[in-house]
């Protein structure tokens, strides 16, 4: 699914080097969980594979099904089935959610070759997916994310994995924010979209979110490496011993 | 030889004069106001309220020469009418050129009258001791009318005003509302290019209690001049909403002056400028707020592919309007480097309780924004245009307008948009 190759990368701006060489492997149907302390790349990772320009890769490659994608748009690396769900989701005011739910889904299947959908088939869609997150379609109304909680926020993002159906989810600190209920309610949409077909991408802080998405892989990211892999074991270990112990083995 | 002659006019001023000296037959009701428009010439950069639109460098290759003149005293006397389509469907449309009473409904008479605004004095407080858009409007011969809504009446549709074209796009129309009444206006200014400015002069007047929505559809050929003013009177508790959008012309000023004259009333500003090529186009607004209690809300925003805005905003809070209540916000995208933006806000205060503030923003598309739409698959020229839409139709939105004619607003700005990315 997807193959990240010494990758090197830095703010576009100020030219700051954030990734020294990530290596990574993600299989199809894996769920990898990459853990790392504050300032380790970790955001700047899941912006990076999603296209962000504010980033400039410098050396490496990502591979997505075989294929670089460093020449891809955002929109492009979405149509072919990359999904980032954000750490901050934006509001945007004037846009409709519905509207953009549509327009979205839509550019995506206009992209891929497959026939628009119809109102009603979206609305039928639409409805399913918030019923399982318990969003009320009332919310929806709303310009997107406007006046959202930080909950309500984390949910639309999982509806709109849900609704575009991504290959490839890049979930960014999707637990910061969160209650304990709001918690379960993401994990289970997140494990609902779980497939032989579909890989996942869970960074965290906290080993806490892995309890509830249980991840086939944990890597630790520190300093813009990969310094540890290991099993889900080794986000228990990080829960009881801190980073300090494995920074150290790798040093 | 007349001693008043202080500077020799400039060929745009020459050629304003003979324009309107040509515009009709009947001299003698604008005779002193064609005097005046020759003595004092067009304003420009020295006369602090038309700093940002020097009208007498502007307007010159706006106007049409020689043959033109001939053409606008050919056509003068008998322009055919503008055809329009209403805006809303279910509108009356009421040509300013018009018999008394054409279809006037229940509750609303219209009548032809001569009386012209006074153009001896400015609402602008920083313009010359004559008022330049009134001056044109009336050496121009504007046709004036006067249209009275009932005390406490309902009115269910919107009532179209339409300019005549040609020689006859000069209106000067007083509306009065009785206390009480519901009614919306919307100025349909819009015609081709013609070789004189067109100009609208209104004057409104809101009864206490009342509550008016004003719209004024500006979407002139991108060739025409187009001077425009709308001078507001909001009665205690009465409600006054403007809608201004501007999508044509080539030069345009548009005015709007507001005064309330009781407590309690509540002003709501809204104004959407869409701009491109090499269109010049200035919004310049005061609020007088003279009595206790009123609130005033004011938010314009700019989409430029092109061209030059201008916002001059003055809200005066006089010594007695104690609570008053008061924002404006000028809002500018600007999508190309060919275009660029005056914002002027002005804050006079007397009164030491107050609530007034103003904010003006120029910018590009928050690059945040953009990369989250595209980050859903939405590729990067359709999510700039959502955007911008969502930038202008929250304006709309605001307002909270009937239905259908929030839905024409918003497809007068789709099609702009749709036409200029």
């Amino acid at each position: 699914m997807l193959e990240i190759k010494n990758l090197h990368a830095r703010v576009a701006e100020e030219g700051t080097e954030i990734l020294k060489g990530v290596d990574l492997t993600v299989q199809d149907g894996e769920v990898a969980a990459i853990m790392g302390p504050n300032g380790s790349g970790k955001s700047t990772l899941s912006y990076i594979l999603s296209g962000r320009d504010d980033y400039e890769v410098t050396e490496g490659d990502i591979l997505y099904n075989g294929e670089s994608i460093l020449e891809m748009d955002p929109a492009e690396r979405a149509a072919s089935g990359v999904f980032l769900a954000f750490q901050y989701p934006l509001e945007i005011p004037g846009v409709a959610t519905m509207t953009f739910l549509k327009t979205a889904m839509n550019a995506q299947r206009k992209a891929r070759g497959e026939a628009e959908l119809m109102t009603p088939e979206f609305i039928r869609r639409v409805k399913a997916s918030a019923a399982e997150l318990k969003i009320d379609m009332e919310m929806l109304k709303r310009p997107l994310n406007v006046g959202f909680s930080g909950g309500e926020k984390k949910r639309a993002e999982i509806l709109q994995m849900a609704l575009l159906e991504p290959k490839l989810c890049v979930m960014d600190e999707t637990d910061s924010g969160l209650d304990i209920d709001a918690l379960k309610i993401v994990a289970d949409g997140v494990n609902a979209l779980r497939s032989a077909e579909r890989s996942f991408l869970v960074i965290t802080h906290y080993q806490r979110l892995l309890d509830y998405i249980v991840p086939d892989t944990v890597h630790v990211l520190y300093k813009g490496r990969i310094i540890k892999s290991g099993t889900k074991d080794l986000a228990l270990q990080l829960e009881n011993e801190g980073y300090a112990q494995i920074i150290g083995e790798a040093a | 030889m007349s001693v008043t002659e202080l500077r020799p006019r400039t060929p745009a001023e020459t050629a304003l004069v003979q324009l309107a000296e040509a515009a009709g037959s009947d001299e003698d009701a604008r005779r002193g106001a064609i005097e005046a428009l020759r003595r004092e010439g067009l304003p420009h950069r020295r006369v602090e309220a038309w700093h940002y639109t020097d009208l007498r460098g502007l307007m010159g290759r706006r106007l049409g020469k020689g043959e033109a003149v001939e053409a606008i005293a050919a056509n003068a006397p008998g322009d055919t009418g503008s055809v329009l389509s209403p805006l809303v469907a279910g509108s009356t449309v009421v040509d300013l050129d018009m018999a008394e009473n054409a279809n006037a409904p229940a509750g609303v008479t219209i009548a032809a009258s001569s009386d012209l605004a006074d153009w001896h004095e400015s609402p602008n407080h920083l313009d010359r001791p004559v008022d330049t858009v009134r001056l044109v409007n009336a050496a121009f011969g504007a046709r004036a009318a006067t249209i009275t809504v009932a005390e406490k009446a309902d009115l269910t549709a919107p009532v179209e005003l339409r300019s005549g074209i040609g020689a006859k796009a000069h209106s000067a129309v007083k509306v009065n509302v009785g206390g009480g009444a519901k009614a919306v206006f919307v100025e349909r200014i819009e015609g081709s290019g013609s070789p004189a400015p067109s100009s609208a002069v209104s004057h409104l007047t809101i009864g206490d209690g009342a509550e008016v929505l004003w719209v004024i559809d500006q979407a002139k050929d991108e060739t025409a001049a187009h001077l425009g003013q709308l001078n507001v009177s909001v009665g205690a508790d009465a409600t006054f909403k403007l809608f201004l959008l501007n999508a044509g012309g080539s030069l345009v000023r548009q005015e709007v002056h507001v005064v309330t004259a009781g407590e309690g009333s509540e002003i709501v500003m809204r104004g959407v400028n869409l701009l491109k090529t090499e269109q010049h186009v200035d919004v310049t607004t005061t609020l007088r707020h003279t009595f206790a209690n009123t609130t005033a809300t004011e938010t314009f925003r700019n989409v430029l592919m092109g061209g030059h805005g201008v916002f001059q905003g003055m809200i005066k809070v006089a010594r007695e309007a104690q609570k008053t209540d008061a924002k404006m916000a000028c809002n500018t995208l600007l999508l190309s480097e060919d275009g660029d933006f005056s914002a002027k806000p002005e804050l006079e205060i007397f009164a030491d309780d107050v609530q007034c503030g103003h904010g003006a923003t120029a910018g590009e598309i928050n690059p945040d924004h953009l990369f989250y739409l595209m980050s859903r698959g939405i590729p990067g020229p359709q999510a700039k245009a959502l955007l911008v839409k969502a930038f202008v139709d929250e304006l709309v939105e605001e307002l909270e307008v009937e239905e259908a004619l929030g839905a024409a607003l918003t497809a007068k700005i789709d099609a702009w948009l749709d036409a200029s990315h």
